[in-house]
């Protein structure tokens, strides 16, 4: 048994993926030097003509992305921070997302565009938000958000035989600081499933990306003072897996979504809504969600950052007050 | 005896002067002509009410038939805009197809019914499903020939646009990495002279969208759009050398755009008198049809017996494709995702 960080279990899986389908490509800002976060570290040397250094032009990364899965290719682009990929917003949600829909299916794109997302690592505002919601309201992209390094390796590797865009986001400040025993070859998994990672009787908290980590931090607190959670890893966020959703909200009555994105058209939201529409009689109490304030994210300086982002102290005492309600 | 049986079969061995042969010269006015009255009937059923939309090449056949025809159909992949009925028609697209098109029936080979009109796609010919936004489709180009290119497949890639969208970001994003990597990418742009009531003026500073080429360095041309053979030949030796590894090539025609940018628009609103007047006389498949009768090519009966048989099917054509089964509902489901592993 190994134990491997966020980070490692990305490596690993393209390099695994170019070993292994030589129609798998990297294209990316760096990625030849082995890219801002070292997420393509050595690779370029290993698989020559494989890795492409892009101009610094997201649009076009996008757009050639999608032509050469078009063609048959299997490339996997990279964002360099997540901030950035509004400039390839037309490109994924005008022209990727709908390709085999407006082509009944003739026509198809398996491709990638992994990205780092997320704060709490002193970006301000364009190092640290969280861009999903945007992405995952598009029917026609698949939208992943890991949060354990042994789902980073199943996932991507899932994602790469996915004949559909699939968008992939790694949480940058989860990259060195997760980390976890794999063993073998990565589990075959699929994306479009959640997972109930605990279980408890209180409460259900369903969270994803670093927000997951803080939730069950909270839980672990939480069960010291009896307080029993079930916690959620949505891991993968378009189409959402609704079954696990109802069933997770179903086992508690009690509901608290989290996440880092700010409050107003989130994720949680959505989540809220589908738990109201289709689970209301077995709630027991309000739904709560914790998010971020809506004030463009976000602040610099750590005491404003802090304070700006989610934690599982702010979890732990919204999950208090519904497990007392 | 119809005046089609008549007709002489014709060479197919290359003239020197039009690096064409009768065949294709002949195919050329065929394709120019099919274009033109498919729009016309297109604009009829508008009118009557029984097709929502139509969006014309209406003036610009002499370049799309003439670049069309230096692509190797089947081969190549193709990126064309919305106003490329006769780069379509070229690659393959029948009549009936076009009609289906235009009513948005079930049976539209390229969205079945899920897109507006003229917006383009068939795997099965090599065309990328075309979008209403301008200008992406010339990146979706340059990925394809990236990926050929990795791949050591001897095919072009072609991408078309009109010259307002070459303001986008894309447009020059294309032309960057195309140039980097010395890409097989066709940048065919035809310059009618307006983005729908904008002139050029308003869209560039430069006379030629072709002037911007050599800061990328991309080799360009400009060429006389409503001459169906001078595009031709100087798409051809492009398509060729791309096809030889010699990178890039961006080809300029400056057209004129004899309607109105869509059956939703009136021009006149915006376009000097005269140049709506004057139009008739810079009709390309006059001046083709001009051109070959002077240099005796073909009587100008063989040129009426091709008239007549378009007229035919292309009547035949609409005809046909309004019986056809309408989308229902329920057909906008489906095709989301694609199902299963990668293909
Ligand atoms: C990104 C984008 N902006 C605006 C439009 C609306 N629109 C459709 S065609 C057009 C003009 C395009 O002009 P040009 O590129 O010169 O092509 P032409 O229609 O003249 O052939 C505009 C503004 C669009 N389709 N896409
Ligand atoms: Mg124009």
């Amino acid at each position: 048994m190994a134990e491997v960080s966020v980070l490692e279990a990305v490596r690993e899986t393209l390099d695994e993926a170019l070993a292994s389908d030589d129609r798998v490509f990297l294209l990316g800002q760096d990625l030849e030097a082995g890219g801002v976060f070292r997420a393509t570290d050595g690779l370029s040397g290993k698989y020559p003509g494989r890795v492409l250094d892009t101009p610094l032009a997201e649009s076009s990364i996008v757009g050639i992305t999608i032509g050469a899965a078009h063609y048959g290719q299997r490339p996997i682009a990279e964002i360099q921070f997540a901030d950035f990929i509004h400039a390839g917003f037309d490109q994924l949600c005008s022209e990727a997302s709908r390709w085999s829909w407006r082509t009944r299916g003739e026509q198809y794109l398996p491709m990638v565009v992994r990205t780092p997302w997320g704060g709490g690592v002193h970006g301000g505002q364009h190092h640290s938000q969280s861009i999903e919601a945007y992405y995952a309201h598009m029917p026609g992209i698949k939208v992943v958000a890991p949060s354990f390094p042994a789902d980073y390796r199943s996932l991507l590797k899932a994602a790469i035989a996915d004949p559909n865009p699939v968008l992939f986001l790694e949480h940058k400040r989860t990259y060195r600081l997760i980390r976890q025993e794999v063993e073998g070859a990565p589990a075959e998994d699929r994306i479009g499933h959640s997972r109930i990672t605990r279980r408890g009787d209180d409460l259900t908290v369903f969270a994803y990306g670093m927000m997951l980590h803080e939730s069950l931090a909270a839980a672990e607190e939480l069960a010291g003072d009896g307080i029993e959670c079930t916690v959620v890893d949505l891991l993968t966020l378009n189409p959402l897996d609704t079954e696990t959703i109802l069933e997770a909200a179903r086992a508690t009555g009690k509901v608290l979504i989290v996440h880092e994105d700010t409050l107003t058209g989130g994720l949680g939201g959505e989540i809220a809504g589908i738990i109201a529409e289709q689970a209301f009689e077995d709630l027991d109490a309000p739904i709560r969600r914790i998010a971020a304030p809506d004030i463009p994210p976000m602040p610099f300086h750590e005491a404003m950052e802090s304070a700006f982002m989610p934690d599982k102290v702010k979890i732990a005492a919204a999950a208090r007050d519904l497990a007392a309600y | 005896m119809t005046a089609s049986q008549t007709r002489v079969p014709r060479s197919s061995e290359m003239l020197h002067d039009y690096l064409l042969s009768e065949e294709q010269l002949e195919a050329m006015y065929r394709y120019m002509l099919l274009s033109r009255r498919l729009e016309e009937r297109m604009m009829t059923l508008n009118r009557q009410g029984r097709a929502d939309f139509v969006i014309a090449g209406a003036g610009q056949e002499a370049a799309q038939v003439g670049a069309g025809m230096a692509l190797k159909a089947g081969v190549d992949y193709a990126a064309p805009y919305y106003r490329d009925l006769g780069v379509m028609l070229v690659l393959g697209m029948t009549a009936r197809e076009a009609m289906l098109n235009a009513l948005g029936k079930l049976d539209d080979p390229n969205s079945f019914g899920r897109q507006m009109p003229s917006h383009w796609g068939s795997a099965r010919r090599r065309v990328l499903t075309q979008s209403s936004v301008v200008a992406t489709q010339l990146v979706h180009a340059v990925g394809v020939a990236l990926a050929a290119k990795m791949r050591n497949d001897p095919i072009v890639a072609f991408a078309s646009c009109g010259e307002g969208s070459t303001s986008r970001g894309d447009f020059h994003e294309a032309l960057n990495f195309a140039a980097i990597h010395k890409l097989p990418v066709i940048f065919f742009v035809e310059n009618n002279g307006y983005a729908i009531s904008e002139r050029t003026e308003k869209e560039m500073p430069v006379p030629h969208v072709a002037d911007r080429a050599s800061a990328y360095g991309i080799q360009s041309a400009v060429v006389d759009g409503l001459d169906a053979i001078a595009v031709y030949q100087t798409v051809r030796p492009a398509v060729d050398q791309a096809r030889r590894g010699a990178g890039p090539f961006l080809i300029e025609a400056k057209c004129f755009r004899m309607w109105a940018h869509s059956s939703d628009d009136d021009h006149r609103r915006y376009r000097p008198r005269e140049e709506l007047e004057n139009w008739a006389s810079r009709d390309p498949i006059l001046l083709f049809r001009n051109r070959v009768e002077e240099d005796c090519l073909f009587p100008p009966e063989d040129l009426d017996a091709i008239e007549s048989g378009v007229d035919v099917e292309v009547r035949a054509a609409a005809k046909w494709a309004l019986d056809q089964p309408d989308p229902t509902p329920d057909d906008m489901y489906g095709f989301l995702y694609r199902e299963g592993d990668d293909g």
